[in-house]
């Protein structure tokens, strides 16, 4: 084993993906060191040798992996598989990624999270395709510490010059990558030979063994020195608190650290870190770390926005240059709409312009206007509104994302440069494009409940926590509706649902335009707020019970109402002589006998939050 | 033990799985976490508190096969009120009617009867899209394939042939039509990082786990399937060590998964854990 090594520990575990041909030896490899270093649980071979006595195959150090019947059958490695092991130096999840050609999206998935990567190259059989496709996938993916593995060297008589022939032709295509292999060793996986233990067929080899190689490894970059990039996960108001939680991508963040959220660029200050159990919180949570951060200043804050420090923030645009790779049962095509998951934002997005395509093989590229599945192309990709991001060279996790579709994702790539905005558009304006202006999608809220109830209040301090938090906000008021649009109206049941009416059609054309409409009217029948609802359904709608008791009400009786319809001044008043009928399922239950204003707005913006999201939940306090 | 070393190992490991619970939290629209009360249960439990500074904003569920050591059900009271659990406990009544049981029927049958019919069923009521599960790659090689996000059809079937990529933190978000999404934060976690962080953490677990007149439980079921292994690790520290030199495996003393070649496949197939 490690012999020039200290045998001090290091107690974090390595990722290493394990990458090849089809057939060049990845599963023999894996299971072949498993053994040699003593990795394997107690009985585990045996139990194999017998399936495969029982089955009548001869045993081999590929079946200790290809635990799904279907690999054994087909002889391939289907999925991803991690497999632990350790030297006397560390230990290592080795990923072994397949190299079957149609299976592209599980190299990916392992290749995206290993540290160091171990190509193999059959010695009989050369480079071949995948052995250039699986390279040009690593730079692409970032993975920078390749050792390649010239195996079955037992099958060309352990000879140096094959080996070497190897070495000279590989060496000269990862050069063109930007590449640079560690080491190239020679190997035979079947027989252990220089795996873990020196091969005394191959004496003119002076490098390391594999096992060598790995424990030299280094682990992935620390990012903590780059610049702050906190994604907000989600916002958190469990209790009295209100909590921003993300993930400290890169950099790190002190209590006291002014913060910018883009996009919007809305400041604040870090109050306190929330970290349970306590009492004490960290002082500083470094790349990695999960943040539960309060801030001094309220500012609204949604998920998908990336708190930076105001001295060195991500680039703010919607078009960007990008290098793509595309692993989608359908072709790639501009113009049609994809998911843009970068962090936490997830925007609609569409490939403005296929620049290249380039042949993962030969490096080839040439022009199309589709990208089919398995390819890696240079595009435009052009967001529906503003997102922050950096430059792959600059900051490399905030410089990537994925594209996804239905609810799956189909691609990923690095951002190579930004683009500034090119040709206007033209012909209708569309909902999208008021949404990217607006930054956010529209939607209407319902507050409906007693006279006296306090919808107005409420959604008179919405409408201010919007507004400063410059949303496009407007509130559509019963009262100031009873004056002058429904001024022809009475209290009947007819002129009710007529009142109902017309206020959703002034609150569908105020979100036609944009807006998040605050509506407040008492809308007393279920049947009328269905109606509304319905008529609305274009937009995202969040109905708000505000629920006092009726004493309570007529209590506060600010307009002096209760007391009219009393004296019986007022016919047909709800709640007195007409009835109210309360929502069954409201998305925002607000008791406002129970809660204060200012917890009632808090319940009001969460609700607007999600809904912003493409969610909704139940709140009930 | 320093609790601030950002680049210690279960630092490392115990921030990824909060960064899992806090995507899963703001992805789906209805999560809930089933509770075995085994050790990477508690685990899981921990890490949730952790991720939502103090509070588990979901229900757990705990599918009760009526097989459970009597300290469990103990276990399971107390942990409740420590944690704040919303709990939820579900029994195949049904079953139990028509004599599903240990001493008549296989542990493949009465796996499939008391823990995944129920399962499903409670799925079905709650609607859940997405499942917390304490399962991890280095228990079984059929889930060493597993994703973070792991889609399941609304029949509970696990498409292993076709999974979806997973890079760069990006995980599926959505659910399959009528399905959910397994959400795994242990993925990444091995048995002795699990009794590791249970000690740094001093997170309550079942004494079952400490051996008592030589015998101890590496990994809890029903009862009756459930056998404990040779050991003298009477407590954690005993059992950290011992672990850091055993090369059984943790499931050795889990009579459903032995039955057949792939059985342990069939029954995840089919919607077991």
């Amino acid at each position: 084993m490690s012999t020039s090594l200290p045998s001090v520990e290091d107690h974090r575990k390595m990722h290493v993906v394990v990458v090849g041909h089809v057939d060049h030896g990845k599963s023999t490899f894996v299971g072949r060191l498993l053994n040699d270093t003593d990795s394997l649980p107690n009985g585990k071979i045996e139990q194999v040798r017998k399936n495969c006595a029982i089955e009548g195959m001869e045993f081999e150090y590929a079946f200790l992996l290809d635990a799904l019947i279907e690999e054994q059958e087909q002889n391939i490695t289907i999925d991803t598989t991690r497999i632990f092991f350790r030297t006397k130096k560390r230990a290592y999840a080795i990923i072994d990624a397949p190299g079957h050609k149609e299976f592209l999206k599980n190299m990916v998935t392992g290749a995206a999270s290993a540290s160091a990567a171990l190509l193999l190259i059959d010695a009989k059989e050369g480079v071949m395709d995948q052995s250039r496709r699986h390279a040009f996938l690593l730079s692409l993916l970032g993975v920078k510490q390749l050792v390649v593995l010239v195996n079955k060297m037992d099958l060309v008589d352990h000879s140096e010059s094959t080996y070497q022939k190897i070495v000279v032709e590989y060496s000269a295509f990862l050069k063109t990558l930007g590449l640079n292999a560690v080491h190239f060793i020679p190997i035979a996986a079947k027989h252990g030979e220089n795996v873990v233990e020196r091969a005394a067929k191959m004496p003119w080899w002076k490098g390391p063994t594999v096992t060598e190689a790995l424990d030299n490894f280094a682990h992935e970059d620390d990012l903590t020195g780059l610049p702050l990039r906190l994604p907000v996960s989600d916002i958190y108001r469990f209790d009295h608190r209100r909590i921003i939680a993300g993930r400290v991508e890169a950099g790190a963040i002190r209590p006291g650290d002014e913060l910018i959220f883009q996009p919007g660029g809305r400041r604040s200050t870090v109050r306190t870190f929330e970290d349970w159990p306590g009492p004490e919180s960290r002082s500083v949570v470094g790349t990695g770390g999960s943040a539960s951060v309060t801030l001094s200043e309220q500012i609204f804050v949604e998920r998908g926005q990336v708190a930076a420090h105001p001295n060195n923030q991500p680039r703010v645009g919607r078009e960007f240059r990008a290098r793509i790779f595309w692993l989608g049962k359908e072709p790639l095509v501009p113009n049609k709409s994809y998911r843009l998951r970068l962090l936490t934002q997830n925007v609609e997005a569409v490939i403005a312009k296929i620049e290249k395509i380039t042949d993962a093989s030969t490096l080839e590229s040439k022009e199309g206007s589709s990208v089919p599945r398995d390819s890696i192309c240079e595009v435009i990709v052009r967001a529906t509104r503003n997102i922050a991001f950096d430059l792959h060279s600059e900051c490399p996790i905030t410089g990537r994302f994925a594209l996804e579709e239905g609810g799956r994702i189909h691609g990923g790539g690095i951002i190579l440069d930004a683009v500034t905005q090119s040709s206007a558009p033209s012909g209708k304006v569309t909902a999208t494009e008021r949404n990217a202006r607006a930054g956010h999608p529209p939607a209407v809220i319902w507050f409906t409940g007693l006279s006296g109830s306090g919808k107005s209040t409420i959604a008179e301090a919405v409408e201010r926590r919007l507004f400063d938090a410059s949303r496009n906000v407007i509130r559509v008021d019963g009262d100031d509706l009873r004056v002058s649009l429904n001024r022809d109206l009475g209290f009947s049941a007819a002129d009710r649902s007529e009142s109902v009416r017309r206020a959703s059609a002034v609150a569908g054309l105020f979100a036609g335009t944009g807006h998040i409409t605050l509506v407040t009217l008492i809308a007393p029948l279920a049947a009328d707020r269905a109606k509304a609802r319905a008529a609305l359904a274009n937009h995202a709608f969040i109905e708000v019970f505000v629920d006092a008791p009726l004493d309570v009400c007529e209590s506060r009786d600010v307009k002096g109402l209760y007391a009219k319809a009393r004296r019986g001044e007022i016919a047909e008043f709800t709640g007195i002589s007409s009835p109210y009928e309360a929502p069954e399922s409201p998305e925002v239950h607000i008791k406002t006998d129970k809660t204060s204003t200012e917890e009632a707005v808090d319940l009001v913006l969460g609700a607007i939050d999600k809904v912003l999201q493409g969610k909704c939940e139940d709140w009930e306090v | 033990m320093s609790r601030n070393a950002q680049n210690d190992h279960l630092t490392r490991l115990e921030q990824t799985s909060i960064h899992v619970f806090r995507e899963a939290f703001a992805n789906f629209r209805s999560v809930c976490m089933p509770w075995s009360m085994g050790k990477d249960s508690n685990v899981l439990i921990w890490l949730a508190r952790k991720a939502f500074c103090g509070k588990i904003p979901f229900p757990l569920l705990h599918i009760d096969t009526t097989y459970e050591f009597p300290e469990m059900y103990e276990f399971r009271e107390k942990a409740k009120v420590i944690h704040g659990i919303d709990l939820i406990v579900r029994v195949n009544e049904d079953a139990i009617r028509r004599g599903i049981g240990y001493s008549t029927h296989d542990p493949v049958t009465v796996t499939h009867e008391l823990k995944t019919v129920p399962f499903k069923a409670a799925i079905d009521e709650f609607k859940w899209d997405a499942l917390v599960t304490g399962i991890r790659r280095d228990e079984d090689p059929t889930r060493a394939k597993e994703r973070w996000f792991s889609p399941r059809s609304a029949e509970g079937n696990w498409d292993y042939k076709d999974q979806p990529p997973e890079f760069w933190g990006q995980f599926a978000s959505t659910a399959p039509e009528g399905g959910h999404v397994r959400v795994q934060p242990l993925l990444e976690w091995t048995e002795l990082d699990i009794w590791e962080y249970i000690r740094r953490e001093n997170i309550p677990n079942p004494t079952l786990y400490f051996a008592r007149n030589g015998k101890r439980f590496r990994s809890l079921g029903c009862h009756p399937i459930t056998h404990p292994v040779d050991s003298p690790a009477s407590n954690i520290d005993e059992v950290i060590e011992e672990l850091k030199l055993t090369k059984t495996s943790e499931r050795a003393g889990r009579a459903q998964d032995h039955v057949g070649r792939n059985s342990m496949q069939e029954l995840r197939a089919k919607g077991f854990m």
